[in-house]
């Protein structure tokens, strides 16, 4: 196998891998409508070009359909997903050939792609696809340059590289500065300001934690001036709870959590301890590998113990149907592609499912490499169809006692103290269930007999047993080229919103490809070679300077990198779903900081699930919100319906759960303008943080500096003070000559201030601070970080 | 210097036409675009603001070939309406009521674990009387007296065919073409394709009624209008009979409309401040959507307030009409919301799930929908709106010529069956009076002209001048359609 070619990424230059990143991205308006700056550099086919970058792309989104790894569907006996298929003799005199490298005029696939005759040009018209001028123009010259052929990235193991030492390092903090440093030297672009103190807290604080630091810890974190004083903050917050739940978060997107089985009648399951599981793994900074392991094999581990069996939970995330009267096998089939395209998805940023019904279009995943995975899942004794009586949990599981739970799976947060909990595990049937290719994918189609077996593309020297654990064991073989790069991919996703390769779920052909090589490439044998620290990595990329730089960008830059794959500026990210919610919660103290346990019930419009149901779902038929302090718990424990999910987070881009998320959309709608104006729990947030500034200072300038920087972290420069000062008067006044408003404002959700404060003798004031407190919870500001 | 630049900028601020006039110049023309017009922002995958698919204008450029209608009323009836009752005429199963269903009519058709255990499969007829209406002579059912006389103004299609036999598989094959959750739904597509014709209104708009045939039948559910993976600005939004007609719509209690704009005026102005400082275009985009959001504030209740419609149009309608929430209530709305231009309506009318107790239950459940159905098609006809609008009358699958459970004189029950149903529509393109497909005597299986889900999906799209091949997202590496990699256009029934 070729080695991963370095020297190239090296000697590339930026205009064109941005350009054809771009190009990479998809087909979608996204890309028509950028801007007239990404169309010139369309234009112009580079000096060089490079089949990683510029050719295959092309290939893969336009000719693999009919020209590709789905050995079923090649058409002309001519393929482009490998060197030998690409370059076979053709005919029947086996004397024409699709590429002559050298030679453009002479090759058939210059040749068609060129011509104008619809019944000769490439691709044909009946395809819907089509090439540009520029992308003909790259598919020639690649011709002429010799048609060098490069094995696909992704699929050839990391390498170490040099560590760049690029001459305009004065600012760099650690390595990663270096490979970011070295692109951004050849654009003559340099390193942005240093953030300011108040915005590297709040990132750090979101990125780290998903909650806003406090005043008490921003205040301190302004006043030291020691060189360690971002690190304390980076090594506090990586050490809290609440690290461990924003990591949680994103991990039930991936796991595809839910409170309920996901069809018909919907009806509640019982998970969370599962989830609890998750928790505990992350704060106490369980290994990534070991992480893994115990989710995907835990039962079959040697020394296995509750604690593993519990992680294997992992794998009945998964829907379950208990819709009267469907054909079990089919949706037992069901379940099981589900658990084998989550792992293909979640650990190698593979889109497996293309190959349930042929061969991939365009990756090297045949159905048979598909079924022989899903054999690894399949030997389960469990039903498709458990019942349709509520309250039943599906086989196989295990029955934690409350004494369990006290003598050996303390994580689990029974604060129910249910007598008995039942939990969907993993269990190996004794005699493994045989399984098929399954034609067209359909479960009752056997065909071939299949074995467990790993993807024949993604080879490693050692052979391991063929069971989960094997799996497992091959998932982290050092070999592996996915698994690591995979991974710290995802890390970089949570500290820049964008992952170094953007399509964080897909690896394969049709995903981007890394703007940074080398350096994933470097993270991810950083993190393989020290021990899967989660923990030491997001602490490495925080420290970076790459990470701290401010997020100001300048009209030239933007205009230069509107995508900013040179990290010449940090991100602007908005808020995620739960973020939003939970930072409402934290700043007014409401948050309740129960860390675990059963799923609670926030506010949530009346009638919701009520008028969807069709009379059964039993304790899903109707929404009854919590009471208390259960409002108040962060946004993860939000009871999850999955054929009705809760409809802010949905309105704020939450993912369903039907599947395996890797990456949210990022959104800016009217509907979210809705929720975050009129949702009673940013409401009612919004007077709890007016009492408190009431209660905290004096002035209103005190009490707007107060709340401002409170939300935003920072405090308001003096034009945003007075503008504040002026529209608290008007409101206030409104206010005085309106007095049913305030009682009618201030009697939203069920928070009081205490009799003793200001805030409740007068109520006039309390309630124009709270509106104010809602307008700057509305800054676009609070909702970023 | 530094007050006075601050009163000077307040100055400017008064208002919000102001705010526009300064955004021209400090912010750029094209902010100002996205103020006015409806324009929609989000991130791609590399993180960058982009303008997409959406407000105005959608991600066609231009329609593959004219189109016949501008939108879409789709009456779904949900639980499977038995076709036997309704329209599919089958004197036949009277005749040899209590026989068995012959092996040579099931062909190994696959049963739903409600009936696959049953030892007989004892046919049955419609217990309701069929009569030839219109110029064509379409048989429908005494069940639905209103829905006989525009006979001529409806296409019933007989030969509808399905691959799901359960309901949850069965419903989102049909509204995203995939029985699996996770596509988006049809109304999704199209606000994705051809965005919007009222930039105040969400173009896809949702309105669901629970049926009296089987008030406790079977669920929907929020996914079904849900927007896949597809930009969430084209999710189905909800238009409920309830305090919020639209899911946080209103404003909080104690806050008037001038309090409200007075925030977003605040709003605006402390974010320009931070454009420009920061730069980032989604502040410009936050902006506009707070301001959208304003305009649906005002909007969406005009839209929904039926108060001033007329007496003769209430009774078109019907009696239930005046009560909010019912299927008849809906259609009314369904109706207005086509004037204001939204692009694609969706009715769900729960409790077609006649297992048991079929005779009872479909007298009241054709009751429900029957005079509304129709009223919606002749008052859309009345308006000229008919003739670029696609009325849809269906649910997801049919019933079994058989009796599920015990066949006594009185009462009988059918399961679900997939491989013959009847849907009709009316509107725009779309042939009048026209019955096509045809059943076998049993009502079993299609003898004629077969129309698969696919199929009506490639149909719909075709009327709004889309090729249903060409409309795609690209999705994790995959182009997605809403026809998955299926579908022929139904060209018999056009006109």
């Amino acid at each position: 196998m070729q080695i991963f070619d370095l020297s190239f990424f090296k000697a590339l230059s930026w205009i064109a891998a941005g350009c054809l990143l771009f190009l990479n991205a998809c087909e979608n308006k996204t890309i028509e409508t950028e801007t007239a700056y990404q169309k010139e550099k369309l234009q112009t086919v580079p000096e060089k070009v490079d089949f990683n970058f510029h050719v295959r792309p092309i290939l893969s989104d336009r000719c693999f359909k009919c020209h590709g790894p789905d050995k079923n569907k090649i058409e002309a006996g001519l393929a482009f997903h490998t060197k030998e298929a690409a370059f076979t003799p053709l005919g029947k005199e086996k004397n024409r050939f699709a590429i002559i490298a050298g030679d453009p005029e002479n090759s058939g696939l210059v040749q068609r792609i060129f011509d104008t005759d619809p019944n000769e040009i490439m691709p044909p018209p009946e395809s819907n696809l089509t090439l540009s001028d520029y992308e003909k123009k790259i598919l020639k010259k690649w011709v002429e340059q010799g048609a060098e052929w490069k094995e696909h990235w992704a699929f050839i193991p990391p390498v170490k590289p040099k560590i760049p030492s690029p001459s305009n390092s004065a600012k760099a903090q650690n390595e990663i500065d270096y490979f970011i440093l070295q692109k951004l030297e050849a654009q003559n672009q340099p390193f942005s300001a240093k953030a300011t103190k108040e915005k590297l807290i709040r990132r750090v604080s979101f990125d780290l934690t998903g909650l806003p630091p406090t005043l008490d810890e921003i205040h301190d974190f302004l006043n030291d001036n020691s060189a360690d004083a971002l690190e304390k903050i980076i090594d506090r917050k990586l050490a809290s709870d609440a690290y461990a739940e924003r990591m949680t978060a994103d991990w039930l997107d991936l796991a595809r959590y839910a409170d309920t089985h996901g069809y018909q009648n919907d009806f509640a399951r019982v998970m969370w301890p599962w989830r609890d599981w998750v928790i505990h793994a992350f704060a106490k900074n369980m290994p990534y590998d070991e992480f893994v392991k115990y989710q995907l094999a835990g039962d079959l581990m040697p020394n296995s113990n509750l604690e593993k069996i519990i992680a294997t939970g992992f794998n009945r995330n998964h829907k379950i149907t208990f819709e009267g009267g469907v054909i079990d096998e089919e949706y037992r089939v069901d379940y099981v592609s589900d658990r084998a395209q989550t792992f293909g998805m979640a650990f190698l940023a593979l889109t497996m499912e293309c190959a349930k019904c042929h061969d991939h279009k365009y990756d090297p995943i045949s159905q048979k490499d598909y079924f022989s995975l899903f054999s690894y899942f399949n030997n389960v004794k469990e039903k498709g169809f458990p019942g349709d009586q509520e309250g039943m949990t599906p086989e196989p599981y295990v029955t934690l006692s409350q004494k369990e739970i006290e003598s050996m799976a303390t994580f689990v947060k029974n604060l129910d103290t249910l007598p008995k909990i039942e939990l969907m595990v993993m269990k190996e049937m004794p005699q493994p269930r045989k399984s098929f290719i399954l034609n067209r994918g359909l479960y009752d189609q056997h065909g071939e007999e299949v074995f467990p077996q790993t993807p024949e593309a993604i080879q490693v020297s050692k052979k391991y047993e063929p069971n989960r654990l094997g799996l497992t064991n091959w998932l982290f073989d050092k070999e592996n080229p996915l698994t690591a790069r995979v991974a710290v991919n995802r890390l970089w996703q949570q500290m820049f919103g964008v992952g170094l390769v953007a399509t964080s779920d897909d690896f394969g052909n049709q995903g981007s490809l890394p703007t940074h090589p080398e350096l994933l490439d470097f993270l991810a044998l950083k993190f393989q070679n020290e021990g899967w620290d989660i923990k030491a990595m997001l602490k490495y990329i925080a420290s970076s300077a790459t990470y701290q730089q401010s997020a100001k960008a300048s009209k030239e830059l933007l205009r230069k990198d509107p995508e900013n794959q040179l990290y010449a500026r940090a991100p602007r990210l908005r808020l995620k779903a739960e973020m939003l919610r939970d930072q409402a919660l934290a700043i007014s103290g409401l948050l309740n900081r129960q860390v675990g346990g059963p799923s609670v019930k926030p506010y949530q419009p009346p009638g919701i699930w009520a008028e969807t149901t069709g009379g059964g779902g039993g304790s899903t038929a109707k929404y009854i919100p919590s009471k208390g302090k259960d409002l108040y718990r962060r946004s993860l424990y939000t009871f999850w319906k999955r054929t009705v999910p809760p409809p802010s987070m949905m309105t704020l881009d939450a993912a369903s759960r039907d599947f395996c998320t890797i990456k949210r959309q990022e959104t800016n709608t009217p509907l979210q303008a809705l929720v975050l104006l009129n949702d009673p729990q940013i409401i009612e947030a919004s007077r709890a943080i007016a009492a408190n500034a009431m209660a905290a200072v004096d002035t209103p300038e005190k009490r707007i500096k107060y709340i401002f920087q409170l939300v935003t972290s920072r405090l308001p420069n003096e034009e945003e003070v007075v503008s504040l000062i002026e529209y608290l008067a008007e409101e206030k006044n409104n206010f005085r000559k309106e007095p049913e408003r305030v009682k009618d404002y201030l009697s939203i959700g069920e928070f009081m201030p205490a009799q003793s404060d200001e805030a409740t003798q007068n109520r006039t004031e309390l309630a124009a601070y709270a509106l104010m407190a809602n307008a700057i919870l509305n800054l676009d500001e609070s909702l970023n970080r | 210097m530094f007050m006075k630049k601050i009163f000077t900028d307040r100055a400017l601020h008064l208002n919000r036409r102001a705010f526009l006039s300064k955004s021209a110049t400090g912010i750029g023309t094209a902010a100002l675009a996205s103020l006015f017009g409806m324009s929609f922002f989000s991130k791609n995958e590399h993180g960058v603001v982009v303008e997409n698919g959406g407000g105005t204008k959608g991600i066609l450029d231009a329609l593959h070939h004219p189109a016949k209608i501008k939108r879409v009323i789709y009456l779904f009836q949900s639980g499977g309406p038995s076709q036997l009752e309704l329209f599919d005429y089958k004197p036949l199963l009277n005749k040899m009521r209590g026989e068995d269903l012959p092996e040579s009519i099931r062909q190994g058709q696959r049963l739903t674990g409600m009936t696959s255990g049953q030892k007989s499969f004892p046919l049955v007829g419609s217990m309701s009387e069929f009569r030839q209406h219109g110029q064509h002579g379409a048989w429908v059912s005494d069940l639905l007296p209103y829905t006989a006389k525009i006979a001529d103004e409806i296409c019933i299609i007989k030969s509808m065919y399905t691959e799901a036999i359960n309901h949850d598989p069965a419903i989102t094959f049909f509204q995203t073409g995939s029985q699996q959750p996770g596509r988006p739904s049809i109304g999704s597509w199209l606000s994705y394709g051809l965005g919007s014709e009222n930039e105040n209104l969400p173009s896809f708009s949702v309105l669901l009624s629970r049926g009296t045939g089987r008030p406790n039948g079977q669920p929907l559910y929020s996914r079904l209008w849900g927007n896949g993976f597809l930009h969430s600005l084209h999710q189905g939004v909800q238009f409920r009979a309830a305090k919020d007609p639209v899911l946080y719509l209103n404003d909080p209690a104690g806050i008037s409309r001038k309090s409200r704009r007075k925030m977003l005026d605040k709003l605006s102005e402390l974010n320009s401040m931070q454009f420009e400082e920061f730069g980032d275009p989604e502040i410009q985009s936050r902006i506009a959507q707070y301001e959208m959001a304003y305009r649906m504030q005002t909007s969406v209740p005009e839209v929904m307030n039926i108060e001033n419609e007329p007496d003769h149009i209430y009774r078109m309608y019907g009696p239930d009409s005046k009560t909010p929430g019912t299927f008849a209530a809906n259609c009314l709305l369904a109706r207005r919301l086509a004037e204001q231009g939204v692009r694609f309506i969706q009715l769900y009318h729960m409790g077609w799930d006649q297992h048991d107790n079929l005779p009872t239950a479909i007298v009241k459940q054709a009751k429900d929908v029957d005079q509304p159905s129709a009223a919606l098609v002749m008052d859309l006809k009345q308006r000229g709106l008919l003739e670029d609008t696609l009325v849809i009358w269906g649910g997801e699958f049919g019933r079994t010529n058989y009796s599920q459970g015990i066949l006594t004189p009185k009462n009988y029950g059918r399961d679900h069956h997939p491989r013959c149903f009847t849907i009709w529509v009316a509107g725009g393109g779309v042939k009048p009076g026209l019955v096509y497909g045809e059943t076998d005597d049993f009502g079993y299986n299609i003898t004629d002209k077969p129309v698969h889900v696919h199929d009506f999906q490639a149909t719909l799209l075709h009327l709004l001048g889309i090729d249903h091949e060409k409309l795609t997202y690209k999705y994790q590496g995959r182009r997605f359609r809403l026809t998955d990699v299926h579908g022929h256009v139904v060209k018999d029934i056009l006109t």
